[in-house]
């Protein structure tokens, strides 16, 4: 039984003694990082706007979409369709006015082209592929990717007439 | 400039190795015919096989899913027995698939696929599979590849002459292995012979749905009623059975039902007795089998007890029903792709017996009976053979057919496949089996039109095929080319549980049909949450209801409070997915049943039980995204005399 005990204080210790060096390892990569940021805020804004926060309305995006037409008035039969889908087939990682699992869809027609967020919705892997944007936006939200929820054409463009309506 | 040159040798140089090793190559292939074969049994990564095999899963009561000629498996549909491996037989809304009149029926013993037809070719919708302890018949779907309605078979017992359909599936035809008392009743074991009868089960197959329904049974003499398959082209409208035990012993068969030097095939003229049935014919006899549906849109199977069935006596429908005496006990009944010849595989005899239909009817209209059993006549044997294959090898089973006039028999005693001529009935070509062959498939093999360019060979023996694994292993199956005149072995593959029918199909028939998911606006679940305004958790006295959705990578609600130690947790969980291949798992710890697994579009419901006071994680099983590890979630348990109140949330604290 002493023995046993004996064994169990010097794997102890040894044990103690091994998660201090992987401590002290954990306290290096802190102050690796600490300096990356400080380089960072060398390079200033531009570095901090976030991916969904960028503007960039000329990018169509990539997928089936090339172009959209947007008529002044806003279609009111089609924001009623567009609303029933979002709340369908979106609202389990979208909230439309708070960041969620994947981002806020409120005021997008002013960050966004139609085109993609039409193609975002229609095309998600390609886009995350192919589209810088995308791109940035997938490691923004965690690496979390946009579900393709097969909608079709026509929803698709009744959720974008939606988001017209969301400042 | 000299630099060139050399470099020109050098490549000359290489692409003449090149050429002379291809040469080389070529000239070893046609010798060594093993490296030809692996080609012809390879496919690419990325690439598609040729054909589907459905095979049978035995006592796994499942069936499996193969591609040829690469023998990989793709699936294991469960059919007859729970699968916690996906929930099926756990959930709530497939546990009514197993139900029976002996109660939940956890476990068969399948054995024969048959695939719809449409004049006799596959049409690839259904595929059938009878489940041979507790009699049943299933339906599996080729659009869902997921068992869609079962029925159980009244009257009947050891549903082994099943699954076999008609020309256009308007019968799934069911024949009892063992016959028994009909009503079952208390009576002595040794008063079998005379009074106990075969039940021969037509079920109804609806043209658009596939649903199932018994039209009649015929209640046959006492014999065991061993294998079937259907007339086809000019013998539409009959069916074929063989019998052993003609003797009616009820102990020792092994030697008591070998007495006989013949026995019969039962060959039944269905028409003839649908038609006596549609006018009021048989009689409805109390009865109590269990029908289990599932319903694609509530994604939720129901189960119907049913309490009659319709019953014929064969001798009140003159002409319908003859006996063909076989010799020895014969085993499989099959018939060839026009439907003329019908072989009767007599396991103990020495010879193969081929009767004709022609000559059948022949016989009937002049009336050569040799006698009768029970009111049923019997026809000259020498009236009705069409030729038999001579001593083409011991112990025969079962014949398949390639539409090239050619049959293929396995014998099980001296394990091989012997390819032989109908008509001339000479022998063109045997292949060893590795060991003692049971069933042999060809694609479309019980059809009219059989596409005949594989055919594997379903072994009972594998013994040393395999790396050892112990005494108990897998079975394997042989898949051989048959495009020539002389078979070739391609390749050995395991096969899961004890496989004995399999059907095959060319893949383009069915895989462009194949379901991707399922869609969300379809679903009728009672319990469904199809968005997050539906996610919610209700108490009906000691049940609480969790109305739970699942997508990449959460599950809404992921906080529940309030339940106690006592309840019967119901997890209805829906997965939001809408894209193909996307399933998520839910499993939660101490769940006294299984996990789920829900395909995108689904619900499913399993009932937790919570025994300890605690905070319990549930979590997905199934890798869905880069964040699955992070696909979880909490339960809180109390006491069974706590008031935490019931509250529930996703994406914030639980207040």
């Amino acid at each position: 039984m002493k023995t046993t005990l004996k064994l169990m204080t010097v794997l102890f210790i040894t044990l103690i003694v091994s998660c201090g060096g992987k401590e002290e390892k954990k306290k290096e990569s802190f102050s690796y990082k600490k300096k990356e940021t400080t380089e960072q805020t060398t390079t200033k804004k531009e570095a901090k706007v976030k991916p969904s926060e960028k503007i960039d309305l000329s990018n169509k995006g990539v997928g089936p979409i090339k172009s959209v037409e947007l008529a002044a008035v806003i279609d009111q039969e089609m924001v009623t369709l567009g609303a029933d889908v979002f709340k369908k087939m979106c609202t389990a990682c979208h909230r439309t006015d708070k960041k969620f699992i994947g981002p806020a869809p409120a005021g997008i027609l002013k960050r966004r082209s139609p085109e993609w967020i039409m193609n975002m919705i229609l095309a998600p892997e390609k886009m995350v592929k192919e589209d810088p944007l995308a791109k940035e936006l997938l490691m923004e939200f965690n690496g979390s990717p946009m579900a393709n929820q097969n909608l079709s054409e026509k929803d698709a463009r009744a959720v974008l007439e939606y988001f017209r309506t969301l400042e | 400039m000299k630099k060139i040159i050399t470099s020109t040798i050098a490549l000359v140089a290489i692409l003449a190795s090149f050429t002379s090793c291809n040469n080389s190559s070529k000239s070893s292939n046609s010798g060594a015919l093993s490296s030809n074969n692996a080609e012809k049994v390879y496919i690419a990564p990325g690439e598609h096989d040729s054909h589907y095999a459905f095979i049978s899963g035995g006592y796994s009561g499942n069936l499996t899913v193969y591609g040829l000629p690469s023998g990989r498996m793709f699936k294991e549909i469960p059919v007859f027995s729970q699968f916690p491996t996906n929930g099926y037989g756990y959930s709530e809304e497939t546990k009514p698939m197993l139900e029976t009149s002996f109660g939940p029926i956890p476990w068969d013993d399948s054995h024969h696929p048959d695939i719809s037809q449409t004049n006799g070719e596959l049409d690839g919708r259904w595929i059938f599979i009878n489940g041979n302890n507790t009699p049943r018949i299933a339906r599996v779907g080729l659009r869902s590849f997921e068992t869609e309605e079962i029925i159980e078979i009244p009257n009947s017992a050891g549903n082994h002459s099943s699954s076999f359909i008609t020309e256009n599936t308007e019968y799934v035809v069911a024949g009892t292995r063992f016959s028994v008392p009909v009503p079952q009743r208390d009576m002595p074991i040794k008063d079998y012979k005379g009074n106990f009868k075969g039940a021969l089960t037509f079920i109804s197959v609806d043209p658009e749905h596939g649903h199932m329904d018994i039209k009649f049974q015929i209640l046959m003499p006492g014999f065991n009623y061993d294998l079937s398959h259907p007339g086809r082209g000019k013998s539409h409208g009959w069916f074929f059975f063989t019998t052993y035990n003609t003797e009616e012993a009820s102990t020792l068969l092994e030697v008591n039902a070998s007495q006989n030097d013949k026995d019969f095939i039962a060959a039944i003229n269905w028409k003839k007795i649908e038609e006596y049935v549609n006018n009021g014919g048989g009689k409805m006899m109390p009865a109590n089998y269990a029908h289990n549906l599932m319903d694609e849109s509530t994604h939720t199977a129901t189960t119907t007890m049913k309490k009659e069935v319709r019953v014929v006596n064969p001798i009140d429908v003159p002409g319908a029903v003859y006996f063909l005496p076989t010799p020895k006990s014969p085993h499989g009944c099959d018939v060839d792709p026009s439907g003329e010849y019908i072989v009767g595989n007599g396991k103990l005899s020495a010879n193969l017996t081929v009767h004709s239909f022609t000559k059948m009817l022949d016989a009937i209209e002049k009336e050569k009976f040799a006698g009768e059993a029970y009111g049923i006549p019997i026809l000259n044997f020498e009236d009705v053979l069409a030729g038999s294959v001579e001593q083409p090898g011991l112990g025969p089973l079962h014949t398949e057919f390639d539409g090239q006039g050619n049959a293929y028999t396995t014998f099980f005693i001296s394990s091989e496949v012997v390819k032989w001529k109908l008509g001339t009935w000479e022998v063109i070509d045997r292949k060893p089996t590795y060991y003692s062959v049971g069933h042999l498939t060809i694609p479309g093999g019980n059809s009219a039109k059989p596409f005949g360019k594989y055919m594997f060979a379903m072994n009972k023996i594998t013994k040393d095929r395999y790396l050892p694994v112990g005494p108990e292993m897998e079975h394997s199956a042989q898949l051989y080319d048959i495009s020539g005149e002389k078979m070739e072995l391609l390749l050995d593959f395991p096969t899961h549980g004890e496989p004995h029918y399999a059907a095959a199909i060319p893949a383009e028939i069915i895989k462009e049909n194949s379901l991707k998911f399922y869609k969300l606006a379809n679903n009728k679940h009672p319990y469904k949450a199809t968005n997050d305004e539906e996610t919610r958790v209700e108490r009906d006295g000691k049940n609480v209801h969790v109305y739970m959705t699942m997508i990449r990578s959460h599950f809404s609600p992921d906080n529940i409070e309030g339940v106690k130690v006592g309840d019967k947790v119901f997890f209805h969980i829906t997965n939001l997915e809408q894209d193909f291949d996307v399933p998520h798992g839910f499993a939660v710890i101490g769940a006294n049943n299984a996990e789920l697994l829900i395909a995108p579009g689904q619900t499913r419901t399993l009932t937790w039980e919570p025994k300890q006071v605690g905070v319990w994680p549930f979590y997905c099983t199934d890798f869905c995204s880069a964040l699955h590890q992070e696909m979880q979630g909490y339960i809180r348990v109390s006491a069974e005399n706590s008031d935490t109140p019931l509250k529930w949330s996703m994406g914030e604290d639980i207040e």
